[in-house]
């Protein structure tokens, strides 16, 4: 019994020192990628073609979140750091900053088209045709009064039709994404803060008191109309099946995956369709990114075949298969600058 | 003595009176727990049921059967690996429906086929090059759209801009139907695949391996480590006050949220050691850190279980302290230990949010080679399909479910057996 014991020590020493001994090995032969979960579906696809057609090994994907996948990005230029970090906004000064200070000073930056945010219900209801500031005036957490203007007040609107009369007489309720996500982030830059400073006395804090603008114009209600449902917008998609008065935020891909049971709301005119998006008419999109460490092109096999594939006509294209998968394709002229961008390495430089 | 008698009998009187009461509260009792249990078990069918509802689909895939003609034109014998199969996939599909003319209705066409098609041609082909300039008939996988409307996941009765297939292709769908050319097979692709952004090709292989080799390398430590820390906290050391903040420690570390271990398993080993990041020698190591607790007090407990005569018995005949415990404790302890090693590994096998922390949560396509391959784990595939927004991966995370749940049901069924078997009771 005591000899087995040895042994299997032994057999534990030798695995221990197996893992240490391989830690050390050089050289990396996959391409790694962190960053955004509302480009992972779309890097992941690109990554799948990538491995299945060329003879290098498939890029591995985390999903981070933006903020998350330039803070491992930046952390320095040796070949533990990933390669490619995604983002669903532009990278920061800030984090530029950090980066530069970690040794990793050029990054190429590229385009790779846009993302639709939805507000959508269920088809058994009625299609919403809303503003940014109705939707201002129902999600924030402190409006305008009805009575004063020049005074804020606790968000007093219980119905659509409260916030605008032509809107149907249901009771506001809005599944939306938690503060984390980057959706949410987008979500009250795109469409609370266009619709705060259509208030002229909200406008005017701008000037007076820009910490009290902000948090008028970002904080969304938190008495109950707006409800956050957790990063899953699989499970947003299923509330709203189920419940025809509620409405969910989500991004466009998920919509359209399910046209046969959601509609998406009428934002400033626009109905959220492929073409309206791809056209720039639907307000509430955002340009995603990919960003790329430009120190590692030739030291991790496969950097630059990997960009060829991804701002390829048959990925990006308008009829690739990321368009497939929900992402909008950038207009022409963009695409062919980003496509330079990427053969020829030309380094990020923030104005 | 008279007065006694009458005590005595109103005492029996009055606990009589009180019987019903007694009885009553029993019943209440026995109602409230029977409630309980039913409850528990309600939940659990509902549960179940609706995974296995849900997830029993993705065990068939939708197969098409093209004739494919390997055209020598299109393929050259000394340049198998650059060959466009896709071509040989649309050109079958062309030849079938002649009326698909322009561009868009081609790409519609096209659509009707996974992606997946053209790398099993690529695979048939490279295996016997001889079938160039031949046609075969070959199953290959549907596209996952065509999959779910086979399946009935998604509706046709609806205007066609609330689909995701055409009138057109739907009538191309009927037409394939009609010659019998459309058909739910087992889906083998389900279990030998990785990973893939399209529902079809999707398997559970790269996650069920990367489980395999994170689970044995947590087994390989911390059963051993477990144990001997045990054996030495139970029979050698000394019982003081440094001994007592170990104890105090260990079952500490037992109740903290498993994140945390992610997060040491950060600092140590990969920013410290610089071990590869997602692979499954930094999930083994993590969860080792994690399940180590467990194991370790389960240990001790059935090793405190062994009951002193025992112990007694085998010094008074003149056995050495690691004689009776190597010869006569141990082997009645480990059942007990190994019992409290496999819930310890079902628990480990159940974790994502330690991994989260150490970069295995990741899109991951090749099945790993290694322990040092970049992996992932059954429990963050299901996290993964579940957050994709096509509905081919609603039934897949189902299914991934039932997997995970039949191999956990296998070990907590192997831990009650070898308790049954092996343990004794005095």
């Amino acid at each position: 019994m005591l000899k087995h014991t040895l042994s299997l020590a032994a057999a534990c020493a030798l695995l221990l020192g197996a893992a240490n001994a391989q830690a050390a090995s050089p050289g990396r032969d996959y391409i790694s990628i962190v960053g955004s979960s509302t480009v992972y579906p779309f890097s992941t696809a690109v990554a799948e073609q990538f491995g299945k057609t060329s003879k290098f090994k498939t890029p591995k994907i985390e999903s981070t979140g933006t903020g998350g996948g330039f803070k491992l990005f930046c952390s320095g230029n040796g070949i533990d750091t990933p390669d490619i970090a995604n983002a669903s906004r532009r990278i920061k000064k800030s984090e530029v900053e950090s980066c530069s200070k970690n040794g990793v000073n050029e990054i190429v930056e590229i385009k790779v088209g846009y993302d639709g945010i939805v507000l959508a219900n269920s088809k058994k209801a009625e299609q919403l045709k809303l503003s940014r500031k109705d939707l201002f005036l129902a999600l924030a957490k402190d409006v305008p009064s009805p009575d004063d203007p020049a005074k804020l007040v606790s968000n007093p609107y219980k119905t659509w039709q409260d916030v605008n009369k032509d809107l149907p007489n249901t009771k506001i309720e809005v599944l939306g994404p938690p503060p984390t996500s980057g959706t949410r982030d987008a979500f009250v830059e795109l469409v609370m803060e266009p619709g705060c400073v259509e208030f002229a006395s909200i406008k005017a804090l701008e000037e007076s008191d820009k910490n009290a603008f902000k948090a008028t114009c970002q904080t969304v209600r938190e008495d109950g109309a707006y409800i956050e449902a957790g990063e899953n917008d699989n499970l947003i998609v299923q509330k709203l099946e189920a419940n025809n008065k509620a409405m969910g935020i989500f991004g466009y891909s998920f919509l359209d995956q399910n046209t046969d049971k959601l509609q998406g709301s009428v934002i400033e005119g626009g109905e959220p369709t492929f073409e309206n998006i791809a056209a720039g008419k639907y307000t509430v999109s955002r340009p995603l990114f990919i960003y790329v460490k430009k120190a590692h092109v030739g030291v991790i096999p496969g950097m630059s075949e990997f960009l060829a594939e991804f701002t390829s006509e048959a990925a990006w294209g308008q009829d690739g298969y990321l368009a497939d998968k929900g992402l909008i394709p950038a207009p022409k002229a963009e695409q062919e600058e980003f496509a330079k961008t990427a053969k020829d390495l030309k380094p990020l430089v923030l104005e | 003595m008279h007065s006694n008698m009458t005590s005595d009998s109103s005492a029996t009187a009055q606990v009589r009176r009180s019987l019903p009461k007694r009885y009553a509260r029993e019943r209440r009792f026995r109602f409230l727990g029977l409630a309980a249990i039913v409850l528990t078990l309600l939940f659990l069918v509902l549960l179940l049921g609706s995974i296995f509802l849900k997830g029993w689909t993705a065990f068939q895939q939708t197969h098409v059967r093209l004739d494919v003609y390997f055209d020598p034109a299109k393929l050259d014998v000394g340049n198998l690996n650059n060959a466009d199969y896709g071509a040989l996939v649309r050109a079958s599909l062309q030849d079938m429906f002649p009326e698909a003319e322009s561009r868009s209705e081609r790409l519609q066409l096209n659509r009707l086929v996974s992606t997946g098609a053209a790398f099993i041609l690529q695979d048939i082909l490279t295996a016997s090059p001889e079938l160039i300039g031949s046609t075969q008939p070959f199953w290959l996988p549907a596209d996952d759209e065509v999959d779910m409307l086979i399946k009935g996941h998604s509706p046709r009765d609806v205007p066609e801009s609330a689909r995701r297939l055409s009138d057109r292709q739907l009538g191309w769908i009927d037409s394939l139907l009609a010659q019998e050319r459309l058909e739910k097979q087992f889906n083998t692709a389900f279990f030998k695949n990785g990973d893939s952004r399209e529902p079809e090709l999707a398997g559970v292989r790269g996650a069920i391996t990367g489980s395999f080799y994170t689970l044995m390398l947590t087994l390989a430590l911390s059963f051993p480590i477990g144990v001997a820390a045990a054996i030495y906290l139970e029979e050698f050391a000394p019982k003081n006050r440094f001994t007592d903040l170990i104890e105090v420690n260990i079952n500490n570390l037992a109740a903290i949220p498993s994140i945390i271990f992610g997060l040491l398993g950060l600092a140590v080993f990969l920013n410290f050691f610089g071990l590869p990041r997602s692979s499954s020698v930094v999930g083994g190591l993590v969860l080792t850190l994690m399940t180590l607790p467990t194991i370790i007090i389960a240990s001790r407990a059935s090793l405190k279980a062994v009951p002193p005569s025992i112990h007694e018995a085998a010094l008074a005949v003149g056995a050495s302290k690691v004689q009776t415990i190597f010869h006569h404790v141990l082997p009645l302890a480990l059942p007990g230990m190994l019992t409290g090693t496999i819930i310890g590994m079902a628990q480990a096998l159940g974790e994502t949010a330690p991994l989260l922390m150490i970069g295995m949560v990741a899109f991951i396509v090749d099945v790993p080679q290694s322990l040092q391959d970049p992996a992932t784990v059954l429990p963050v595939q299901i996290y993964l399909w579940a957050d994709s927004p096509e509905r081919g991966f609603i039934e897949r995370t189902s299914a991934a479910i039932m997997i995970l749940l039949l191999v956990l049901l296998v070990m907590n069924a192997a831990a009650v057996y070898l308790r049954n078997r092996f343990e004794r009771r005095w």
